[in-house]
Parts: C-alpha cells; sequence; structure tokens
C-alpha cells in the first residue's frame, strides 16, 4: 500500500480533531475524529449531505481550523501556524478539486493550470511548461488555449484537477468531483484519478456516491458529524474507528 | 515578517512582475466597464491640466501686450475750444507754451512734450523745386521734450534741444526712411531739405523710436518752427496737438492724474489723459476669479472620479468573492489578495490621470492656436498630473482591497 522509506510521516494525521460551530445552540460539525492518511493512500469519505464531509474536506485543506485536537500535515503540527504558514502550505502541498470547478472564465485552460504556481514562487520561465505537463497528463494536452465557457463539464473538471496537481502537491484533496458531471464525464474523471493514485499521488476525495466511493482503495463514512472507517459501520455510535 | 517560518519551505509570495499583469488583466477583463470608471478621473484631471494650463497661457498673453513701454507711456489728447475762431483758421491748442518744463516738473515724469502732424501736407523736395519726394512720410511738429520721450535711436547728428525750439530754427531730424527717400547719408555737410521750398538743415537721423512708431515714416521739425510756419494745429483729435510722457516704471497712473492740472491750473478739463492699463487689475482678474472656480470644479471631478473607482473596485471584489477563495485555497495570503485589488484600481486612476494630462494640454493648445495665443504650459503642474490619478485610485481601493482581503475563502467556495 505504502512505498514511503520507514520514518516518514504520514500525509495526514488527525488526533482528537473536532470543529463546533459557535450559536445558540452550537452546531457540532465533526465530532473529535482520528484519521490517518499515508502516502499513496486513496480514501473516499462518504456520507448523506449534512454529515460533515466538506468541514472535514477543510480542515484538512486548511481553509478551516479545528476547535479541538492536534492536526499534523506531513509531520508538521498546523495548530500553532499563523496565516501566512498556512497559506504557504495550500500553496505548496494541497491541491484542492472542487465540485463547481471554480475556474476563471477569462482564462485559457493553460492559464488557468499556471495560476496555480503564483504565489508559491515557481520561476516564471518554467510555469508554462509544467502547465502543459499537467494538461496532458489529465488528457487535455489538445485544448491547452480553450476557455471554460467552451470546455464540457468533464473537461472543466480535469482543467481543475491539472490545476491541483501541477505543484506535484503531497495531497489532493477532492469535494464531490463529479457532483456537476454526466456520469460518461464522472467516468473519465475517476479514470485520471486511478491513474494519479498509481503515479503514487496521495488522494482524498469527498462524495455522497457510492459509486464513486468504490473506486477508492480505502472508504471512511461520516455520518452526523461522527467520522467512521466504512468496513466497520456498526461502531459509528460508538466513535471514530482507529 | 517578525517572527520567522515554521516551515522548510520558504513563504507564499507575489512578485511584483506577477502583482502587475494580475491587475492588468483584471482591469482588461472589462474594458468598457474600466473606462467609464476612469471617466471621472479623467474630465478631474483633464480640467486641472486645461484651468492651469489656459491661466499660464492667458497670463503670458496679457504680459506680452503689456510691455514695459506701454506701461510707461501716457497720453494727452487737446480738446481745443473752437468758439470764437475765425472760419477757416485753426484754434489755439491748449497745450502752453512751457509744456515741456511743466511736464518734466511732476515727480515720476522722464520726459514729455507736444507733438500734431504739421497741417495742410507740405511738399516735402530735396532741392528746390524738385519732384516731391512726400508721398508716405509725414512732416511732425513735437517740442524736444516730445523726441526725447519718443526715444529716438539716432543714427546720426543730434537730438532736438531747447535751443531750436526756443529761437524757431529751420532744422529737420529725419528717420532712415525719409533720409533714404531724399538721399541723405552724411550730416558733416550740413545737408538740407525742402519743405513747400523753404530749406530746413537736417541736424539728425533716427533709425528707430520707443514711442510713436508712426514717426519711423516721417520728419520732425520744432513746434515752435510749425506754429511759425503753418499755424495751429488742426482741432481734430486724431490730427490735433498731442502731449506724449514717458514715465519711470509704476508712476504711470501717478503721473496721469497730475498732468491736466500742471499743464492748465485754469483749465484741467481742456485735456483727456490716457494712462495705461494696470497690469495688475488686469492678471488678477484673470487668476483668482475663474482658476478659483475652475480648480474647485476639477477638485469635484476628481471626487467623483475617486467614488466612482471606489465603487466599481468594491463591485469588482463581490462578484470576484469566489476568485477571491481560489487565490486563497492556491496559496495567496490576505495581503496578496489585496494588494491585487489595490494595484487595480490603482492602474485605473493612472490611466485616468494619463488621459486627462493628455486630454488638457490638447485643450491649452487648441484654445491658444484658435486666438493666437503661445501656449505655455509649467511643467511643474503639468509633468505630475497623472501621479494625482494614481493617488486618486491608491485612495478609492483601500477600502475595497480591505475588504478582499477579509474575503473568508470557505464562504467564497462554497458561493458557487
Ligand atoms: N458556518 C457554519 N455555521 C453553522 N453550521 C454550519 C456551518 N457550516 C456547516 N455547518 C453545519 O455543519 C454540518 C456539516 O456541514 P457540511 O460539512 O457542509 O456537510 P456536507 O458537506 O457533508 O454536506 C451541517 O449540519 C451544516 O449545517
Ligand atoms: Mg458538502
Amino acid at each position: 500500500m505504502t512505498t514511503e522509506p520507514p520514518g516518514t510521516p504520514p500525509v495526514i494525521a488527525l488526533a482528537g480533531v473536532g470543529r463546533t460551530h459557535p450559536g445558540r445552540p452550537p452546531v457540532v460539525a465533526l465530532h473529535p475524529s482520528d484519521l490517518t492518511v499515508h502516502h499513496g493512500e486513496y480514501l473516499a469519505v462518504t456520507g448523506p449531505s449534512g454529515s460533515g464531509k466538506s468541514t472535514l474536506l477543510h480542515l484538512l485543506g486548511l481553509l478551516d481550523t479545528p476547535t479541538t485536537g492536534r492536526y499534523e500535515l506531513d509531520g508538521i503540527d498546523t495548530g500553532s501556524l499563523r496565516d501566512r504558514d498556512r497559506s504557504t502550505l495550500r500553496g505548496r502541498r494541497i491541491g484542492f478539486v472542487f465540485q463547481s470547478f471554480h475556474l476563471l472564465p477569462h482564462r485559457t485552460a493553460e492559464e488557468n493550470v499556471v495560476l496555480a504556481q503564483l504565489y508559491n514562487r515557481t520561476p516564471p520561465r518554467t510555469r508554462r511548461t509544467a502547465a502543459l505537463e499537467a494538461l496532458r497528463l489529465v488528457g487535455l494536452g489538445h485544448r491547452t488555449d480553450a476557455l471554460p465557457g467552451t470546455m464540457s463539464g468533464g473537461e472543466r473538471q480535469r482543467v481543475a484537477i491539472a490545476r491541483a496537481l501541477v505543484n506535484r502537491p503531497s495531497l489532493l484533496l477532492c469535494d464531490e468531483p463529479t457532483g456537476n458531471l454526466d456520469s460518461a464525464s464522472a467516468e473519465a474523471v475517476l479514470d485520471r484519478f486511478d491513474a494519479l493514485h498509481a503515479q503514487g499521488f496521495t488522494l482524498v476525495v469527498i462524495t455522497h456516491d457510492p459509486a464513486v466511493a468504490a473506486r477508492a482503495e480505502r472508504r471512511v463514512a461520516i455520518r452526523d458529524g461522527v467520522l467512521s472507517e466504512a468496513e466497520a459501520e456498526v461502531r459509528t455510535a460508538e466513535g471514530p474507528a482507529r | 515578517m517578525s517572527r520567522r517560518s515554521v516551515l522548510p519551505e520558504p513563504s507564499s509570495r507575489l512578485g511584483l512582475r506577477d502583482l502587475l499583469s494580475e491587475a492588468l488583466s483584471g482591469v482588461l477583463q472589462r474594458p468598457g466597464r474600466s473606462v467609464l470608471t476612469m471617466l471621472g478621473t479623467v474630465l478631474g484631471i483633464g480640467a486641472f491640466v486645461a484651468v492651469l494650463g489656459l491661466t499660464a497661457t492667458a497670463s503670458g498673453q496679457i504680459g506680452e501686450q503689456f510691455s514695459l513701454t506701454r506701461a510707461t507711456t501716457v497720453d494727452v489728447t487737446d480738446r481745443p475750444r473752437t468758439d470764437g475762431v475765425a472760419p477757416g483758421a485753426n484754434p489755439p491748442s491748449n497745450f502752453p507754451e512751457d509744456t515741456d518744463r511743466r511736464l518734466a516738473a511732476i515727480d515720476g515724469v522722464r520726459a514729455g512734450g507736444v507733438w500734431w502732424p504739421v497741417p495742410g501736407a507740405p511738399v516735402i523736395t530735396a532741392r528746390p523745386n524738385g519732384p516731391n519726394e512726400g508721398t508716405g512720410l509725414s512732416v511732425l511738429a513735437a517740442t524736444p521734450g516730445a523726441v526725447a520721450a519718443m526715444e529716438p535711436t539716432l543714427a546720426a547728428g543730434v537730438t532736438m534741444d531747447a535751443f531750436v525750439q526756443r529761437t524757431a530754427q529751420p532744422v529737420v531730424l529725419l528717420s532712415e526712411a525719409a533720409a533714404g527717400r531724399l538721399g541723405v547719408s552724411r550730416l558733416d555737410a550740413q545737408p538740407a531739405v525742402f519743405l513747400d521750398n523753404v530749406p530746413y538743415t537736417v541736424i539728425g537721423i533716427y533709425s528707430d523710436v520707443r514711442r510713436r512708431p508712426g514717426a519711423l515714416l516721417g520728419l520732425v521739425i520744432p513746434a515752435s518752427t510749425a506754429l511759425e510756419r503753418y499755424g495751429n494745429p488742426a482741432p481734430q483729435p486724431d490730427r490735433g496737438a498731442q502731449g506724449l510722457v514717458a514715465t519711470r516704471v509704476g508712476a504711470a497712473s501717478v503721473v496721469a492724474a497730475q498732468i491736466p492740472l500742471a499743464l492748465r491750473p485754469d483749465a484741467p478739463d481742456a485735456f483727456t489723459v490716457v494712462p495705461p492699463p494696470d497690469p495688475h487689475s488686469l492678471q488678477d482678474g484673470v487668476t483668482s476669479d475663474l482658476t478659483g472656480l475652475f480648480l474647485a470644479l476639477a477638485g469635484i471631478c476628481l471626487l467623483v472620479g475617486a467614488v466612482g473607482i471606489a465603487n466599481t473596485t468594491l463591485v469588482a471584489v463581490l462578484e470576484r468573492t469566489e476568485e477571491i477563495g481560489l487565490r486563497r485555497s492556491l496559496g495567496a495570503r490576505t495581503g496578496h489578495i489585496a494588494a491585487q485589488f489595490l494595484t487595480e484600481s490603482t492602474a485605473l486612476g493612472t490611466l485616468g490621470g494619463l488621459i486627462g494630462t493628455s486630454l488638457g494640454v490638447v485643450t491649452v493648445v487648441a484654445v491658444a492656436a484658435a486666438r493666437d495665443w503661445t501656449a505655455v504650459l509649467q511643467p511643474a503642474a503639468t509633468l505630475p498630473a497623472p501621479l494625482i490619478g494614481t493617488v486618486v485610485g491608491l485612495l478609492a481601493g483601500l477600502y475595497p482591497a480591505l475588504r478582499a482581503a477579509r474575503t473568508d475563502p470557505l464562504k467564497a467556495l462554497r458561493s458557487a
């Protein structure tokens, strides 16, 4: 499963991480949970709508901070980091794929991928080459100059995937990546995920679709903010699984 | 920056070139809106440059018209009495015989006297009964004070003095034009020219005069001689006796007020005195009233321009929350987001400033050309004008940039 040398810390190590939204009454979006994801793993997080999947992804992606617990990314304790360092980690070690793509409409596929290298000190000379290579990796080497408005949903999501992987991040975080796609396009995107997994990328895919989750190597489920390994669903009421 | 990062990798950053190109693409993304946004700044800065340029141009124009000579010249026109004069004869002028002395006694007068065109158009010849050379030449009668006030430049000989006036000598001063016409070039043989066949000894030739340039096409004989030979000056104001006074700089209006009483204490109404216009009243009139008004209008335009840029940038921030969230997910810090929108508004302001300055300069040049003026643009007011647009854009972008930086990436990414 993992090819990392011994002693390398896991990509994700959650220990008792929870998120409660303040208010009257406070909303517990994620109960304190443990989760470890190693290099090269392909993990699916499943659960019905409102169960806390996006909350988990935002915590993993350093877009949100847990109210309890400890989150280590590549062995770095993220709890003590200031916004500057969290931004740096996002720009370097994390690639996001969103349900609604979030491509800039006035820029070509290539320019959208180049944008991911704007803030992380990639030298301007190498940005185009890297973007072209990433687009080729998702099967869009022929659509580099296309504007998002002229592309199909599946093509747009593949541009977004190219953007997420162009920096060779430690972790690819995908939130309902096939939620806006027809089944053929979804199939193409899932094929890409398989290929990336084969290349050693670490993927965490969030989905409510069992068919999507079935493609992953490992599954965890969330129900009412409680995280559990999918193979042990009977234990959801008791708390997080190891 | 105070504490070192604990991460092994260098922090996120946004290079200057990347910042500029991102801001530019933000401006060009909606060209029509950008142009409308700049309109207020364009108008404000255009008005600013045009007003300052037109003021400078108009002032320069006044300065040109209002030369030093004009500022030190006072004209006195005679109003001769026409009653009780035999028909056919000219009435005596109101100027007293000792006009030169009375004028010279006024504080601030450098020289002054009376002159008039000799009535009856004498025939001018180089020798007795020779052909008339006088076409286009005029014979002037003048007191020595009037000649001094004209400030002739002598090419040869001497000018008129009190002696020739007192003794009514038959002498003449020639302009270079008259001397050429009459074949007079050297004065050592005491040449003479003839007026109505009467010889006049040429005592001097002048090449230029500072006042009464009409004398450059003429001959000047002593006023006393002219009175003896040709009688009183014509009564018409434009052909009659006139006083000419050269004053010291700044004394003209004070001198003008004193002239009528000094010449004729018994009849001060006998003269019309025309002092030069006061340069200060002219310039102040142009600069203070209009400039103040137009600069206030330019300021209002700039304010409107600033509000326009602030408004558009704020709308852009609200429209582009999704983009802001995306950039944050790609590693942008809050400062990078603020810098991007601040640079966009500053670019809009600078561009508006450049266009406005160009339009202002074109306006000044066009108005000056239409009026035959010399366009005057002060570099100190024109060159920094685009920078006013930069400052306007920068200030206008502060609040929107702050709002952009504060956008919660979570909400921004969830919105779409
Ligand atoms: N900002 C918030 N304030 C209060 N409650 C929130 C907030 N964000 C999410 N929640 C709640 O947390 C729970 C989990 O939401 P979410 O993670 O978006 O679920 P999912 O992605 O699985 O549909 C939901 O009950 C949601 O209403
Ligand atoms: Mg969700």
